[in-house]
């Protein structure tokens, strides 16, 4: 295929995708003048990008998002700095992962939400529960990856390095991390979309005054579907934002830069 | 998950050479010291008892509920809202993610859609769906279903995607009409990132369900169990709730995800 034919096969496929989209939109917004269903549970786009504007203006849209990304920042904090070393420690110790193991494969099949209540009646409504919420579901991701990552340095490297005179500490910081990256990196992002998850159910069940997860309930409360619209766009900019700006340059700053191919699954 | 079923691998070879009592006790011990710290914690009355119940309180509470039959009752109900959600979420996932690996057309109607809507964790649709449906088990499936969706979509998209290209020219120059084409070619092809997608739709299903029950007022269920069981401070029902969902994720895991696994790289000697 020549590239003028790859070039015009890509501008009709954007076109057809932004064709989608304006149909989709045109769709939905004739759907909610019909006045088939009431306005309140089918807000008319201009209505939800005029709530999602005056909410990010008058700074409370930024004040919700503030609180959410305040929490997941903590406990997926603590969740990499305690995933990340001991997953290391599972690794290199026989010891460590006999005895980790074991309690890993019995508690990460509960999804991190169903000790949403538990976790009430043990600390109270506010920002504890969400926090340790996030960390229960960040930390199993990270502590998996890390472990796997570390296993799967290639001995041959691990060798070479010491037969070239690597003490431990060179051969932690200039063959097993970088050698592991790509899995850590893996287990960084899935640890991220695990908690952005738990932390939205966790705001919705756990709500304090602040949250994106609780603005979205709480206008449930009073049918406000056009607040709860352009909270989910917000919800899903962050997301994608984390996802794309994020992990994707940390990515391209370490793994593709030292040429390692993307051998974890995402 | 693919990281589990290999370490699994990696521990049995390696405990292979020692007594079976050793190697099981070495999988129980750790749950015996945390045990006995929690008996510990519980009976020194650090915490008040409601809050912070003995195992043999959490273990009666379980036998009590389930001899009475509510615990089964509510395990049920939340497995046919499992299945009914992943179901819907299969049949209409593998027939958009086929279609959009088969039809340029279908890619750039459908991808946009499906890339705009991925990013948003499915839990915050959730006040959206009861807003929309009323509580009850309508939301409960219709989320369920809507979240697992997205997986089995991408994942059938690129497994058609993936189907090379020489197989095709060839099953086309051995006379291989449309259908068959499809039949013998692109499904068998396509069929272990079918079954990867599958396995991530229904451990992400899997994952919200219970926050859903907990969020949609459903009358049964494991979620509105330990909800409900948050009122009335019963927090030895709580925990023996989340003992049922533990074990109800332990079996998906060993009889659903590992079999499905082994079932398509063994079979199709492919590494999905």
């Amino acid at each position: 295929m020549t590239a003028a034919r790859i070039l015009a096969e890509r501008s009709s496929s954007l076109r057809r995708g932004a064709l989608t989209l304006i149909i989709a939109a045109a769709l939905y917004d004739t759907l909610a003048r019909s006045g088939y269903f009431p306005q309140a549970l089918t807000p008319t786009l201009p209505t939800i990008a005029h709530t999602l504007f005056t909410s990010l203006a008058d700074g409370t849209m930024l004040l919700h998002a503030g609180a959410t990304l305040y929490r997941v920042l903590i406990g997926f904090g603590f969740a990499v700095a305690i995933g990340l070393p001991l997953g290391v420690l599972m690794a290199r110790f026989r010891r460590v992962e006999n005895f980790v193991l074991p309690l890993m494969s019995a508690l990460m099949p509960i999804p991190s939400l169903a000790w949403v209540p538990v976790f009430i009646l043990w600390f109270g409504l506010g920002n504890t529960v969400s926090v340790l919420i996030v960390f229960y579901a960040a930390l199993f991701p990270m502590l998996l990856n890390t472990w796997s990552g570390v296993r799967a340095v290639n001995p041959i490297w691990l060798r070479a390095a010491g037969a070239m005179g690597a003490n431990e500490h060179a051969l932690f910081w200039k063959v097993i991390i970088p050698g592991a990256s790509p899995f850590i990196i893996a287990g960084l992002r899935q640890s991220f979309l695990r908690s952005w998850i738990a932390v939205i159910g966790a705001e919705m069940l756990a709500g304090s005054d602040w949250g994106l997860g609780w603005v979205i309930f709480d206008a449930k409360e009073f049918l406000d579907a056009d607040v709860m619209l352009a909270s989910l766009i917000v919800i899903g900019f962050i997301g994608f934002a984390a996802e794309r700006l994020v992990f994707g340059s940390i990515e391209r700053a370490t793994i593709y830069r030292w040429g390692m191919a993307r051998s974890a699954r995402v | 998950m693919q990281d589990v079923v290999q370490s699994r691998k990696f521990a049995a070879a390696s405990a292979h050479d020692s007594h079976p009592f050793w190697r099981a006790w070495r999988n129980i011990y750790p749950f015996v010291v945390v045990g006995g710290l929690w008996e510990a914690v519980a009976h020194l009355g650090v915490f008040p008892v409601q809050f912070f119940p003995p195992l043999e309180s959490i273990a009666a509470a379980f036998a009590r509920l389930t001899i009475s039959g509510v615990l089964p009752h509510h395990a049920f109900d939340t497995l046919i809202r499992l299945t009914a959600g992943f179901a819907l979420a299969a049949i209409v996932g593998i027939a958009a993610g086929v279609l959009m690996g088969r039809s340029r057309r279908a890619e750039d109607i459908l991808l946009p859609l499906v890339s705009i809507g991925a990013p948003i964790p499915g839990l915050a649709y959730a006040p959206l769906f009861l807003l929309w449906f009323g509580p009850g088990n309508i939301p409960a499936i219709a989320l369920v279903a809507f979240v697992s969706a997205f997986p089995v979509i991408y994942n059938s998209w690129t497994g058609v995607k993936a189907v090379k290209e020489i197989w095709l020219r060839s099953a086309q120059a051995m006379g291989a009409d449309d259908r068959r084409l499809f039949r013998h070619v692109v499904l068998p092809g396509a069929l272990p990132y079918i079954v990867t997608g599958l396995r991530l739709g229904l451990a992400q299903a899997w994952r919200i369900l219970v926050a859903v029950e907990m969020l949609a007022a459903v009358p049964w269920g494991l979620g509105w169990l330990i909800f409900g069981a948050q009122e009335f401070l019963n927090t030895d029902v709580m925990l023996a709730g989340i003992a049922v969902i533990a074990l109800i994720g332990l079996g998906l895991e060993k009889l659903v995800f590992q079999p499905l696994e082994n079932f398509t790289v063994v079979r199709w000697g492919m590494i999905t």
